[in-house]
């Protein structure tokens, strides 16, 4: 036998031992997905025939299970009790109980991501493109406005790195577009950094909202306080990321980067806005969501479990600082509605 | 066979024998190899934003930004890839080790637990690619009929961008069949790398240029050895400026992408994929445009190629969206990397000596690389300050200007036909 026909001997075994090897472990991994999203879901479910009603909460369920990314509702008395779940899935979710907004991913070989509108059936009345995956989704109080963040990964030979973009609706009118072309103001004084990407808005009315604007070149990560009408974004302090605005609009909850060093580590913190006071929470783990808040004294937020890729819980936490606990286990995303 | 007739040239100036027009195998391979590897690495590229945030739930903030810094990173080591092909006459093994570097990560990512190590492997994945990316090209340049180098390029480029194009897609399907497996995806990659190894460490030859080289005559015995002042050689001097000059204006894709996407719905709606789009095009048009480079010269192609790039800017800065608009523009960028990418490796590689071609090859593609990089920069500052628009309006003006400036510059170094003289390797 020559070398050359040993060699090619060599390489068809190669390519025999990889061809079954992964196809097995593809097949286990197959067969391993597809017990897991047929099992019948054991998280504790409302009767069939029950609507969840008066204050609720509504999120994303990370139930293991058939059920697995659906939107569900559980009552605020009892947020660790049975839920109602809804029959659509999403990855991020806010309503104001006659509509909901619902960002999701369209998964396939050519995978798509998209925002919809849903009225109070969960049937969507609207949905429009988004160009990468979902991050932050608010409806204003009365529910005239949506605001959607995704991230937008370009793709290319030379890649553009990471940016977000993230566009204000009025349902059914003008669309105020990617809130990246606002002016955005410091003391009054138009500045126009080239990196500058925006996220997490949070609304006051139909007219003024909080939002996040970053410069990695100028190094700061601003609270902008934002007006549809004017088109501007005004700076409003540095170090604050993912607003949220408590419910009677005093105070903003916040991820805030406490990393001394160049890593990122957020934790949450409270900013009063009538006093300009900051507190830094209790939390030591690396919080990343945008925070909602419960009542006037109590935040939420998601965090990922250790050792469960996929499964995540809603924690609470009062806003005056305290002991983080479960909420609501097996959740994502949460939206509060109040009476 | 037909391509053979119809690459034998009209005016009948040369006699090529009908054996010597065709692509080398050692091409082929090569090709298969970087098929494999392509897949192997854009599988995982094309997952690792949904990985991170949807699987580990962290952010891509960081990623992006480790993610340029690496881009780099590469483009500096693929001169010292090439400069130790050359060096040690041993092109293969440079390139296998590049692959191998690569191939590592793919095992590393299967038992990487946290974000760290996630990004220290995409860079360890980035240097590979930078080491084996000269070595590699200076073989394919070694195995092929000079007369044909634009075509075996063209092969070359087609197999390579297949696996880019198949890489996300498989990636897709098997998260679509399995919702959270992303471990599946890595496996997939491995496999791919390794077979991509197997193939070139076992089925390509060790060619080595230079002492092939010595054999012929007029050539000191023991082949001339490795000298920078041969790089920076007029001829190449030259190809390296108007390389650079063009890479100023090569603003990257992502912006036409941005463009396309901030006006039109269906730009919106298929964003994560345009790139395959352009990619489709790439790969029809890069056997085509190879064999045109042939047949008209290749700098001639390498500069016009970039009106290709001009058109795509005009499809991407016009004012109205429409979907014709912007599939017009993924196949301008296609027929843009069809005349620019293996075309400048061929025309570096034919015009270097073949002492230092790796390290020719390799500084021609850093030029390339890092220009474009200081382009994308300065046009995200154009971008903000004068619209998206009017920036990219002004930036096609600009590429027009330059066009007929180097189309000048480089004239002359199309030589008249060289005449058929194969360097070796197996030919098919």
């Amino acid at each position: 036998m020559t070398v050359r026909n040993r060699r090619v001997i060599g390489f068809v075994l190669v390519v025999l031992v990889v061809v079954v090897a992964a196809g097995a472990y593809g097949w286990s991994e197959y067969d391993r997905s597809r017990q897991a999203r047929t099992t019948a879901t054991d998280v504790d479910l409302v009767p069939a025939d029950v609507t969840v009603t008066g204050e609720r909460i509504v999120f994303r369920s990370t139930a293991p299970g058939d059920l697995y990314g659906r939107v569900a509702t559980v009552a605020a008395d009892d947020p660790g009790g049975p839920r109602e779940v809804a029959p659509v899935a999403c990855d991020r979710v806010d309503t104001t109980g006659d509509r909901t907004v619902c960002l999701r991913t369209d998964r396939g070989v050519v995978t798509t991501f998209e925002a919809a509108l849903l009225d109070a059936n969960w049937q969507p009345t609207r949905s429009w493109p988004l160009p990468g995956i979902p991050s932050r989704t608010r409806l204003s109080p009365d529910g005239a406005l949506v605001a959607t963040t995704s991230f937008v990964t370009g793709h290319s030979y030379m890649s553009t790195g990471f940016s977000t973009e993230t566009v204000i609706h009025e349902i059914g009118g003008r669309d105020y577009g990617n809130i990246e072309e606002f002016d955005l103001l410091v003391d009054g004084e138009k500045i126009a950094p080239v990196d500058r990407n925006m996220w997490g808005v949070t609304f006051v009315d139909d007219t003024i909202f909080y939002a996040t604007a970053q410069s990695q070149a100028l190094g700061h990560t601003w609270l902008v306080r934002g007006d549809l009408e004017a088109r501007t974004l005004s700076v409003v302090r540095d170090g604050v990321e993912c607003p949220s605005l408590s419910p009677n609009g005093s105070r903003i909850a916040f991820k805030k980067d406490v990393d001394d060093g160049s890593g990122v580590h957020w934790s949450i913190a409270v900013l009063d806005l009538a006093s300009g006071e900051e507190t830094v929470l209790g939390e030591q783990r690396n919080v990343d969501d945008q925070v909602e808040w419960l009542d006037d004294d109590t935040i939420l937020y998601g965090l990922p479990r250790d050792h469960e890729p996929g499964v995540t819980d809603v924690w609470a936490m009062p806003a005056a600082g305290g002991t983080p606990e479960v909420l609501i286990p097996e959740a994502w995303s949460p939206a509060v509605l109040r009476q | 066979m037909y391509i053979t007739l119809r690459d034998r040239p009209k005016t009948g100036r040369q006699a090529t024998p009908r054996t010597k027009s065709r692509v080398s195998s050692v091409v082929v391979t090569l090709g298969v190899v970087s098929l494999m590897t392509d897949i192997s690495s854009e599988a995982v590229a094309a997952i690792l934003p949904l990985y991170v945030t949807a699987a580990l739930g962290l952010t891509t903030i960081a990623y992006g930004f480790i993610d340029g810094l690496m881009q780099g990173a590469s483009a500096l080591v693929r001169i010292a890839g090439g400069w130790a092909a050359d060096r040690g006459d041993h092109p293969k093994w440079v390139a296998l080790v590049g692959y191998g570097l690569s191939m590592v990560t793919r095992a590393g990512l299967l038992v990487a637990a946290g974000f760290a190590s996630i990004t220290a492997l995409v860079a360890i994945d980035r240097v590979g690619k930078g080491i084996r990316t000269a070595p590699r090209d200076a073989m394919i340049t070694a195995a092929s009929d000079p007369a044909h180098l634009g075509r075996s390029f063209g092969v070359h480029r087609t197999l390579d961008t297949i696996g880019a194009a198949l890489g996300p897609l498989l990636a897709f399907v098997i998260l679509w069949a399995i919702p959270d497996g992303y471990t599946t995806v890595f496996v997939l990659s491995l496999g791919c790398a390794v077979i991509g190894f197997a193939l070139l460490a076992l089925l390509v030859p060790d060619l080595r240029p230079r002492r092939r080289a010595a054999r012929e005559p007029g050539e000191h015995p023991a082949g001339r050895p490795f000298s920078w002042r041969s790089v920076a050689e007029p001829r190449l001097r030259r190809l390296l400026i108007v390389s650079g000059a063009l890479g100023l204006l090569t603003i990257g894709d992502g912006f036409v992408y941005l463009a396309l996407q901030s006006r039109d719905g269906f730009a919106t709606q298929w964003f994560p994929l345009l790139y395959v789009g352009t990619n489709v095009a790439y790969l029809a048009l890069a056997i085509p445009v190879g064999r045109l480079s042939d047949r008209v010269g290749r700098a001639r192609v390498l500069v016009l190629g970039h009106l290709a790039l001009l058109a795509a800017y005009l499809c991407a800065g016009s004012a109205t969206g429409m979907a014709g608009l912007t599939i017009a523009a993924l196949v301008l960028l296609g027929v843009f990397y069809a005349a620019t990418d293996g075309v400048l490796a061929a025309l570096a590689g034919q015009l270097a000596d073949t002492s230092v071609r790796a390290a020719a090859i390799g500084t021609a593609q850093t030029v390339v690389a890092v220009t474009r990089m200081i382009a994308a920069a300065a046009f995200g500052v154009l971008w903000y300050a004068l619209g998206r628009s009017t920036a990219m309006l002004l930036v096609a003006a600009l590429l027009a200007a330059a066009v007929p400036v180097c189309f000048l510059a480089l004239r002359g170094l199309d030589p008249p036909r060289p005449a058929p003289e194969p360097e070796g390797g197996a030919l098919a």
